[in-house]
């Protein structure tokens, strides 16, 4: 209770504060804006946010990610457009209820949803910090590399049907990490004696071009279309009350979101499908999924809201980012010497929970916000999509060139922007690129500094949190062929599956 | 529209036209790297696992493996149309990415501000927008970008290099502004 209060301490600052209503109040505009999305935003901002206080620039960004969902569900619902991509499953029921002149009730649902999403997960991160406090000391090196293992393992069989896609593209990441010379022996590693390869390739290069950059190439070298949402008519306070009726179901999609969240490298996806599937198998009119169903829709936006929380764990008492957003976050921990670890739960819990508690406020800062704003969202939406494509690539150069003034750094963040519009076109994953690149660095420290102690492969597995990692790695690859044995049996046509929900599933 | 019918379904993703042609180039481009991992990552004596060659082989070996499975994917899977157009659009990304790198080397010259103006404006024109309230707007934009990031944020953006042909009182005024 008293690092609670503590934490409470350390957010009683205009900066922070600031910084909390900036970071809020952008990721539903951003969120709301389809093209944009929290990954393009937290890529621009990162450098940014390095010259800012550990906790403002953590709460910003924190901000964006934990607001943007709320925004992408606006466009889902009015014109069947997800602004994010997790957003993606909204549009099942969320656009057939406009289309009945029902928006008001959807998007008011919709955000009653999210709320309930987000605050469910936060308190349970709450709940379960002295928990974490306990289990994180007892991470060593050998823990941590495989819990990292478990997580590059994860990433690349949760893309199903492109898992040797995801499988290369790992590697490629990884092998992004190794370039440059090697900080312990002083080896050059596929620099190819050039000097500008000395100094390895930086990750939030990597991270603007792949995300911020190919959006705005994808964007400038594509069509001009301008989206044109019909202004909501009507009061949006109904949602909390209407919600109070499908309780079951959002503490449900809510417990599915944050469980989803912890595993790294499976996230929201998983989290919207479990409890949308749990939502429709228990429901009284399993029919009307599809067609506009408030408990379809209440599954899909309280589960992804419930992630961002959720998806802290891993980061804040492992130091393994689960997902590309954490992944992103962890380079500005670093920045500020603020290492995510077991010893952050020990030493700084204060400060862990100065950011569960800047994680609830925000919450509640949308929620406010939405309530009034929503048709200034319809209108701030209706940019044309090169205008854009414009803005976006302006913003991109401050990302890239303000990091070490480095004309070298843009023209390599140049080249990862037309690899992440090809990946983007080909609906190819981007995010098993940058876990390589991050996995595979905490992988190759752990695993060396653990080498020490292990002389046999079985000393590797003889602490009991090590030996459960192994099991799950095992049991994880064992399930991943067994369903493949299942799905050869059972074999679904390509084309009777939905493709437009994969498309969207980028960043 | 059908919809995803299992959780497997929710995650399968589809070939696309021109996935052949990424199969192949990135299989290429592996390939070269596993060719020069002797030279480029070279073993020495030591336990295996914490020797410095061991991620950088481990990477491109995972990067050759999946990558020849994913052509065998894309050569086995019926051939999809519009490759080349697919390819072509590729092509055409990179004129902006030449916009990008031209904006990255007029700022040390031209300064942050004046350059930020030119090019949004003239690469709104070239996008097609003509009204004059588009082409305004876009230099707003670039104003309020430049406001934010190097005026109030004081982002690294160094002074541009015709700076030094104002007055010094002002010269100082946009090295740190703008």
């Amino acid at each position: 209770m008293e690092d609670f209060t503590s934490g409470l301490a350390l957010l009683a600052r205009w900066d922070v504060l600031a910084a909390l209503l900036i970071g809020s109040v952008g990721g539903v505009v951003i969120g709301a804006i389809p093209g944009v999305g929290a990954a393009v935003a937290i890529a621009i901002l990162l450098p940014a946010t390095f010259s800012l206080d550990p906790l403002v620039g953590l709460t910003i960004l924190l901000g964006i990610y934990g607001s943007s969902m709320y925004g992408g569900a606006l466009p889902a619902i009015l014109i069947n457009t997800p602004g994010t991509a997790v957003n993606a499953l909204t549009t099942y029921d969320g656009y057939p209820m406009t289309q009945r002149g029902e928006a008001r009730r959807a998007l008011a649902l919709a955000y009653s949803a999210s709320f309930f999403g987000g605050v469910f997960a936060i308190l349970c991160l709450i709940l379960l910090s002295p928990l974490l406090a306990m289990v994180a000391p007892h991470f060593g090196s050998r823990e941590i590399f495989l819990a990292a293992l478990l997580g590059i393992i994860l990433v690349v069989l949760a893309h199903r049907g492109q898992v040797f896609a995801a499988g290369m593209l790992a590697g490629f990441g990884i092998l992004l990490h190794t370039i440059g010379l090697e900080p312990v022996t002083y080896t050059r590693r596929f620099t190819f004696d050039q000097t500008w390869l000395a100094g390895g390739v930086d990750l939030i290069v990597v991270v603007l071009g792949l995300f911020a950059l190919s959006q705005a190439f994808l964007l400038l070298a594509d069509k001009d279309t301008t989206p044109h949402p019909q202004p909501v008519k009507g009061s949006m306070f109904g949602g909390m009350k209407e919600l109070w009726g499908y309780r079951r179901v959002a503490s449900v999609a809510s417990g599915f979101g944050v469980l989803m969240g912890m595993i790294p490298g499976v996230g929201e996806f998983t989290a919207q499908f479990l409890s949308y599937t749990y939502a429709q198998k228990t429901s009284k009119t399993p029919e009307a999924f599809g067609e506009g169903s408030p408990e379809g829709l209440i599954a899909s936006e309280a589960a992804n809201n419930a992630v961002p929380g959720a998806a802290m764990i891993p980061l804040l008492a492992l130091g393994i980012p689960g997902e590309a957003l954490t992944a992103m976050m962890l380079s500005v921990f670093y920045v500020h010497n603020v290492i995510p670890g077991p010893q952050l739960f020990q030493k700084q819990m204060d400060f862990v929970y100065a950011l569960y508690a800047a994680m609830l406020i925000l919450n509640v800062i949308v929620i406010v916000f939405l309530l009034f704003s929503t048709n200034i969202l319809t209108k701030v939406i209706q940019i044309p999509t090169r205008f854009l494509g414009l803005i976006i690539l302006t913003l991109s150069f401050v990302g890239v060139y303000s990091l070490r003034n480095s004309v070298v750094d843009c023209a390599i963040a140049s080249a990862f922007g037309i690899l992440g519009l090809i990946l983007k076109r080909l609906n190819l994953p981007l995010v098993p690129i940058i876990l390589g690149m991050v996995l595979g660095g905490i992988m190759e420290a752990k695993l060396r500094t653990s080498m020490v102690r292990v002389k046999t492969p079985l000393d590797f597995v003889d602490r009991p949190i090590a030996a459960l990692l192994v099991l799950m790695i095992l049991m994880v690859i064992g399930l991943h062929i067994r369903t493949l044995i299942k799905e050869h049996r059972d074999r679904i046509a390509e084309m009777d599956h939905d493709h437009d929900i994969h498309t969207s599933q980028q960043g | 529209m059908i919809r995803a019918k299992t959780l497997q379904d929710l995650f399968k993703r589809y070939r696309r036209p021109g996935d052949l042609v990424f199969a192949v180039a990135f299989l290429v481009f592996s390939l070269f790297l596993a060719i020069n991992l002797g030279d480029q990552a070279k073993w020495s004596s030591g336990r295996l696992l914490a020797q410095p060659a061991f991620w950088p082989h481990l990477a491109v070996w995972m990067m050759v493996g999946f990558g020849v499975l994913h052509l065998i994917g894309s050569l086995v899977s019926p051939k999809l149309a519009g490759r080349w157009v697919e390819v072509a659009f590729w092509v055409r990304s990179l004129e902006f990415a030449g916009w990008f790198l031209g904006y990255v080397l007029l700022v040390p010259r031209l300064g942050y501000l004046p350059s930020t103006l030119v090019f949004m404006t003239v690469l709104a024109f070239r996008l097609g927008y003509r009204r004059p309230v588009l082409l305004v707007g876009s230099a707003g934009v670039g104003l309020c970008i430049v406001l934010i990031f190097k005026t109030f944020l004081q982002v690294k953006v160094p002074g541009g290099q015709i700076y030094e042909l104002l007055p010094d009182a002002l010269r100082s005024f946009m090295l740190t502004n703008f």
